[in-house]
């Protein structure tokens, strides 16, 4: 092949298919090239088990950019999208239990068996955490302006946030500010008395760190996991019916009905770059492709050090890349089961299994979890966020039987004293079952078939580098200016024609497209310059 | 002592802070009184001979960022303050070989360079970045916090000009202190360098009296701290009072004498007289009352606002804020009197090592490890300690040939699981001592006396609150426009004519004396 | 307590002046007699043995190291023939000047670069992710400047070199009395001259070997007083000195472009990418603001301002090194950054930076004086540099 494309999109990921969308939307010759022989990257859904399909990335939406939904109209194209509720289950280590609604006051309702007076805090704190997420979300939607230019426009984009912030009033304003920078741990404690509440609330801002609740910036990344859901509806995630493979295949069909090509199992090895700007890419197979501009949708780290030569790159600029901390912390497991799990605390087949399972007893629970990964071992007793997907969606497995899909915190990449083998691998698939079942004990015997990921197979089969999930740690020090590198936090690169669109991008990991969405602004907007 | 003649200000608490503040505002010519609960002045900058013969400056042992601008306006060189330095910061390890950091550049870098060739060099380089940001911090130490929410010129004018400020830097340095203000001081260094020792040792400082860890974000800025000095024309300005630190408390507190301050100790205030809304002076625990134009808390926020004010005279909001204001100590302080110096494995015998400070910090591992214990409400089984010999920098301390030792260490917290008691503190005495004396094996034999503060003593002797040695812990969301509590963090409070001058407002930590100094302009500027 | 180097146990004892400097953490010997004219002399007319052991000193190796150092230089490495030494500078980024040395290329992908400050964390951050190995030769290596007339006769007296066809700027490798050493014909002092390059265990050895052969010839140990003076006249900068090496530099305007620093020849904009090209290439275009240039200071206008005070011009016994104002009629346009009066030239002359306009060859300048306390402007003349060129350093 020897005609230019317009734009190479390297990674057929969820960010990487939004930016080729609506890079074709604009008229652009666009063109995917994927390394596995599916498309999705870590949105993914694969049969690994006969009849068992599994999400075997992501397992669920964290929230899609509205703009993305409607602009690229997934719906026709076959999205659909299912809302867990209640939200979240959380077994306690006592008997007890908890469950979080869409519907605050059904919260409140469960969380005032454990506590009124956590119940009665509840609608204070939901409304404290929307207004928080509120300004997230315009931060989020915001190409991080360049702070240090004297330019109007980059002057303008500040104040703008700056009146965002103002609009929150005097009183929300401090109080958002204040606890930005706190630790999970801080901003619960000011809130509630009940372990298990705090530890299931706290697990969502320890999600993808290395670092426990007691940290400072899992308040950040607690806040940030509730940019654009609904009010009182904490921790809630979407589902895409077939999995979430769904998301990938209905962002293709929106790529590809405006004309841009998607190509499996070809592996970029090399951005080429010509007089200090990139021309396009060469593959394995040796063929090479020339576009006029090349958009990375794998993480900063493995674009800038790997498909680039490093000859091209000022040292200062490859010293901040190698720097970006990605420490990966979580594993994946994935169950077939021959029957539901059977919860002690809430016996049967109930709503509840509908929701995430979340194993959060406390937050010194989730903190001690962490402690054994500082020193390069797996968690005694991991932190367990678990869904069965097959509950609200029966093609993904055979009748009566179901899939299940763990994320399990913490497994570090850098294991002390060895290196993730298969003995490792599976102890640690023992390690989850064993802790899920001292709450559910039927749950050893139903399982049918088992996968697990470790950091390092996330890697390998995602290319995500040291297995981080978010492309890169989502700690105060990587985000907004700070993402991927200081300075380079625009979607641009420090060479001409290439562009970063991917979760390693501001604002970050999760499944939202909002990178995605935000690239493709940059890209379209240098292009009309 | 009756109630008798009008002062134009009282001040609460006689600690470094309230003795700056009492000083300025007597040079300015007000009539002031200083009011010490204990027999001396000082607070946590006292030094009291516990052990008949030996010196304990028994909390506070080096004199770290002593505002020069201090030093010079009350002339304190003149009132008996002589500061000495400290030459090295020397770090054992347990395999028997250690690093030291001289103040000589070229021993350093040789020192280094047995550990790690890439890291001597990145010493230089990070020396330059700091150097430069420390320089780009200084603006924001000096001021009086603005009011982010407010639309009034004065606060939007200090807020533009902040802005100016830091995005006319460059834009290393502006990412760089981006950096230093979110992350951990291990992840920091981290990006630096590579010698375990080297990244404890310097990352220590990003934890003392803090409850985190080194690898808990926000603990990177403190190392900014080392390099304030040499940007005020005090190069090699961490060291130590010849005297003891209640050396720099009594020279403050001459200074003070001097233009007339009236200091009295064993004098305890009650609470604060408010009178519609206005403090008129405080009431003392004898019943006495001393009257005031203003009355300035140099005591911690949670003594000023919960203890010594009527919550009833403050808006609740603020009341909250106060309440929620962290304060949880974390650290001990053990001092001994020694028969003999301490002959360390790694570096035996008497050398000039023995002038600087000896830190206990061989790995990163072992200050999280330190940290963990106390997240769960243990004091380290292992401390992270600071310690200095003050009688091998001032023979005067201990008797000729003996010698005070003064060991800094983390982590104790102040919520100790069951509670501290006689038999906990002597507990934790003996893990100091413990792990000490596996890098100094003689140390056992070598005590005369141990006298072992933790977080307990702090709060009931020295009326710290939770032991805390900097008044509020100093996280992010406790600084600046937030200390101690939005939007009082202009060192007025919300009772008119009252004041706070003490380390739990901008910019706090450590015998700076800014608190003080920045809280009497202030006042004077009400006046 | 500072290191002596690994000549120390001879030039310690040589050392009649005991007047040490500090050089990279070294002690090195400022001169060995009481005053440092009879080593300077040596330079110009016989042979001084200078130990240059503190220089910096990595040796790289693989088949990236071409790359890597045609990536760092300014110089065309790949242009570097086997037993060839090239001199240069290298940059950061922004086109600035880091550092300066020699490059010898001791092998197809094999290679010693010089520097005056530690430079291993700067190469091996440019090296990620090439196959190359960089050792640091600092302390384990030693090094020995001989230069002067008799240089040559020394080296065919005492090593199994072909030292006569050793050209200019080219590498040997040769036994000295048995000892291994590495012979490059360059310097520091623009003369005839060699360094000898040695592993620190034979230091000694090497060391009595030239002394003792080298007697007939005028051998003369020498240091750094001497050697001061002898580049000044050479025209050859020093590091810290005449330039801010660009990482160090507290602010921008301390930082100098190899253009800014008389060495635009170094720079190859033709090889391709390198460090700092973009903006090299750019200040090409523009050309420099500033310029190294040589100034000669007027002897009748130095007798007029020493003798308006009843004094003869009072001359400099040693290099100078602290930074001094240049004037033109119509105000400051640069400043000396190192001078001396030439024993050889009979000639008052200064390195110094001077704004683009004013670095005309010919342009008359003036430099500040300090007589009696007073602040007195000497006439001065634009020069090109170097000032002392002998025909024997190249022949």
């Amino acid at each position: 092949m020897n005609d230019t494309y317009d734009a190479i999109v390297i990674g057929a990921g969820h960010n990487g298919l939004v930016t080729a969308a609506y890079l074709a939307k604009a008229g652009r010759r666009v063109l995917v090239l994927e390394r596995r022989e599916l498309i999705g990257g870590a949105t993914v859904t694969e049969e690994i088990h006969p009849g068992f399909k599994f999400d075997t990335g992501a397992h669920s939406i964290t929230r899609l950019h509205p703009a993305v939904v409607a602009d690229l109209r997934l719906a026709a194209h076959g999205l659909e999208v299912l809302p867990l509720d209640p939200t979240v289950f959380a077994p306690g280590p006592n008997g007890e239990h908890l469950l979080l609604w869409r519907k605050p006051a059904d919260t409140a309702t469960s969380i005032g068996e454990l506590s009124p007076a956590d119940a009665a805090g509840w609608p204070g704190f939901t409304a404290l955490v929307a207004k928080a997420s509120r300004l997230l979300e315009t931060v989020a939607e915001t190409t991080p302006p360049d702070v240090l230019s004297k330019k109007l426009k980059d002057n303008w984009v500040m104040l703008r946030l700056a009146g965002r912030l103002r609009r929150l009033g005097k009183r929300d304003m401090v109080e958002v500010l204040r606890i930005l920078p706190m630790t999970v741990v801080e901003l619960l404690d000011e809130w509630f008395e009940t372990d298990l509440l705090k530890g299931t609330l706290g697990a969502a801002g320890i999600t993808g760190m290395s670092q426990g609740p007691m940290a400072a910036g899992t308040a950040h990344l607690f806040l940030h996991q509730h940019i654009g859901t609904r009010e009182g509806a904490l921790r809630s995630a979407l589902r895409a019916r077939g999995g979430i493979g769904g998301l990938a295949a209905a962002l293709a069909k929106a790529a590809q009905g405006h004309g841009a090509t998607i190509r499996t199992n070809a592996w970029v090895e090399r951005i080429t770059v010509e007089d200090g700007r990139a021309t396009g890419v060469a593959l394995v197979s040796g063929e090479e492709i020339a576009g006029r501009l090349v958009v990375s949708g794998v993480d900063p780290k493995r674009t800038y050090c790997d498909l680039l030569d490093p000859m091209n790159l000022d040292v200062e600029f490859l010293r901040r890349v190698r720097n970006i901390r990605f420490k990966g912390v979580c594993a994946r497991v994935n169950l077939a089961l021959g029957e539901l799990p059977d919860f002690a605390c809430l016996p049967g087949a109930g709503p509840h299994l509908r929701g995430l399972i979340s194993v959060s007893p406390s937050l010194d629970y989730l903190e001690r979890a962490f402690d054994d990964a500082k020193y390069g071992d797996f968690s005694r007793e991991p932190y367990l966020e678990a869904v069965i997907p097959s509950l609200t969606d029966d093609s993904l497995a055979p009748a009566g039987k179901h899939v299940m899909s763990i994320l399990v915190q913490y497994a570090p990449y850098d294991l002390k004293g060895g290196v993730w083998d298969d003995a490792k691998r599976e102890a640690l698939g023992d390690r989850v079952v064993e802790t899920l079942s001292r709450y559910a004990p039927n749950l050893e015997a139903a399982v049918l078939h088992r996968q697990v990921l470790t950091p390092l197979d996330l890697e390998a089969v995602f290319g995500l580098t040291e297995g981080n999930i978010y492309h890169g740690e989502m700690t105060l020090d990587q985000l907004f200016l700070m993402r991927p590198v200081p300075g380079w936090a625009r979607y641009r690169a420090p060479l001409a024609g290439l562009y970063l669109c991917g979760a390693g991008t501001h604002p970050g990991g999760g499944v939202t497209g909002t990178p995605g969405y935000n690239a493709a602004r940059e890209i379209l907007r240098d292009a009309r310059r | 002592m009756g109630a008798e003649k009008r002062y134009d200000a009282v001040i609460i608490g006689g600690g470094h802070n309230g003795l700056v503040t009492a000083a300025y505002l007597a040079r300015a010519g007000k009539r002031v009184v200083v009011l010490e609960q204990r027999p001396r002045v000082g607070g946590s900058a006292v030094t009291e001979e516990i052990y008949p013969g030996f010196k304990f400056s028994s909390l506070s042992y080096v004199v770290s960022l002593l505002r020069p601008e201090i030093i010079r306006e009350l002339e304190l060189p003149r009132h008996g303050l002589e500061l000495l330095p400290l030459e090295s910061t020397l770090t054992p390890l347990p395999n028997g070989d250690h690093l030291v950091r001289w103040a000589d550049h070229d021993l350093t870098r040789r020192e280094l360079y047995r550990h790690s060739p890439k890291d001597a060099e990145a010493y230089d380089d990070f020396g330059k970045l700091m150097y430069h940001l420390a320089f780009a911090m200084k603006p924001i130490l000096g001021i009086v916090p603005p009011d982010p929410t407010s639309l009034s010129p004065k606060d939007l004018r200090s807020l533009l000009k902040l802005s100016k400020h830091y995005r006319g830097l460059p834009a290393e340095q502006f990412y760089a202190l981006c950096k230093l203000m979110t992350m951990s001081a291990a992840d920091y260094l981290d990006e630096w360098f590579e010698t375990e020792p080297l990244k404890a040792t310097m990352s220590a400082s990003g934890i003392i009296g803090t409850f985190l860890g080194v690898r808990s974000p926000g603990t990177a800025y403190v190392l900014l701290h080392h390099y304030m000095g040499e940007i005020d024309g005090v190069f090699r300005a961490w060291g130590f009072a010849k005297g003891g630190t209640g050396a720099v408390s009594e020279a403050i507190a001459a200074a003070a004498r001097e233009r007339g301050a009236e200091i009295r100790t064993e004098t305890v205030v009650e609470r604060v007289i408010v009178k519609s809304g206005r403090a008129v002076g405080v009431a003392l625990d004898g019943g006495d009352e001393i009257y005031a134009r203003v009355v300035v808390s140099g005591v911690d926020p949670k003594l000023s606002f919960l203890k010594l004010v009527d919550s009833k005279d403050l808006p609740s909001d603020f009341v909250d804020a106060i309440r929620r204001y962290k304060i949880r100590g974390s650290s001990g302080k053990v001092n001994l009197a020694l028969s003999e110096l301490p002959n360390l494995t790694c570096r035996p015998g008497v050398g000039p090592h023995l002038r600087g400070a000896i830190s206990i910090s061989p790995s990163i591992e072992y200050m999280e490890r330190a940290y963990d214990d106390a997240k769960y409400g243990s004091f380290s089984r292992h401390p992270y300690m600071d310690i200095i010999i003050p009688s091998m920098i001032d023979p005067g301390m201990a008797p000729p040939g003996q010698h005070v030792m003064s060991i800094f260490c983390q982590y104790a917290p102040f919520e100790l699981k069951g509670g501290w008691d006689d038999t906990q503190r002597e507990a934790f005495g003996d893990a100091v001592v413990d792990t000490l004396t596996e890098f100094a094996p003689n140390l056992k034999r070598a005590i005369l006396h141990r006298h072992v503060v933790t977080p307990w003593e702090m709060q009931e002797e020295y009326g710290l609150t939770q032991g805390n040695i900097f008044h509020g812990e100093l996280s992010l969301h406790q600084l600046f426009f937030n200390r101690p509590a939005h939007p009082w963090a202009d060192y007025r409070t919300p009772i008119k004519r009252y004041y706070q001058c003490g380390s739990g407002t901008h910019p706090g930590g450590g015998i700076t004396g800014a608190s003080g100094r920045l809280a009497a302009l202030n006042i004077l500027k009400d006046w | 307590m500072l290191r002596g180097t690994p000549f120390h146990a001879r030039t310690g004892q040589l050392c009649q002046a005991q007047n040490w400097r500090r050089w990279a953490g070294y002690l090195a010997a400022s001169s060995y007699e009481l005053t440092p004219d009879r080593e300077y002399y040596a330079i110009r007319s016989a042979a001084a043995l200078i130990d240059v052991s503190p220089l910096y000193k990595y040796e790289v190796r693989g088949s990236d190291a071409e790359r890597l150092l045609n990536h760092v230089l300014t110089r065309d490495v790949e242009k570097c023939a086997e037993r060839q030494v090239m001199y240069g500078p290298w940059c950061d980024g922004a086109g600035k000047v880091i550092d300066d040395g020699t490059l010898q290329r001791l092998g197809d992908d094999s290679f010693r670069l010089t520097s005056a400050e530690p430079n291993l964390r700067w190469l091996s951050d440019n090296a990620a992710g090439l196959r190359v190995t960089i050792e640091d030769r600092s302390d384990s290596m030693a090094a020995l400047a001989l230069q002067g007339p008799t240089a040559r006769d020394i080296l065919r007296h005492v090593s199994d070199a072909k030292i006569d066809e050793l050209k200019y700027f080219r590498l040997t490798f040769a036994r000295i009395k048995g000892v291994p050493v590495t012979i490059t014909r360059t310097g520091y002092t623009g003369d005839l001259g060699y360094e000898i390059w040695v592993d620190a265990e034979y230091a000694v050895g090497l060391w009595d070997a030239l002394m003792t052969g080298g007697r007939p010839y005028g051998i003369t140990p020498a240091g750094i007083l001497a050697l001061d003076m002898a580049r000044i006249e050479a025209g050859l900068l020093l590091l810290g000195v005449d330039y801010v090496p660009a990482n160090r530099a507290l602010i921008e305007s301390r930082k100098s472009s190899p253009f800014e620093l008389g060495l635009g020849w170094t720079v190859r904009l033709e090889k391709g990418q390198f460090v700092g090209r973009s903006v090299l290439l750019e200040e090409w275009r523009r050309g420099p603001a500033w310029q190294l240039k040589g100034l000669v200071v007027e002897w009748e206008s130095l007798e007029r301002v020493y003798g308006a005070f009843g004094l003869p011009p009072q001359l400099p016994s040693v290099a100078w090194r602290t930074s001094t104002p240049v004037y033109s009629s119509k105000g400051q346009v640069g400043y000396a950054t190192s001078g001396c009066w030439s024993p050889t030239l009979k000639k008052y002359v200064a390195l110094a930076h001077l704004r683009s306009a004013s670095a005309e060859r010919g342009t008359r300048l003036e430099m500040e004086v300090t007589v009696e306390h007073q602040r007195k402007k000497a006439a001065a003349r634009v020069v090109d540099l170097p000032f002392f060129d002998p025909a024997r350093k190249r022949s």
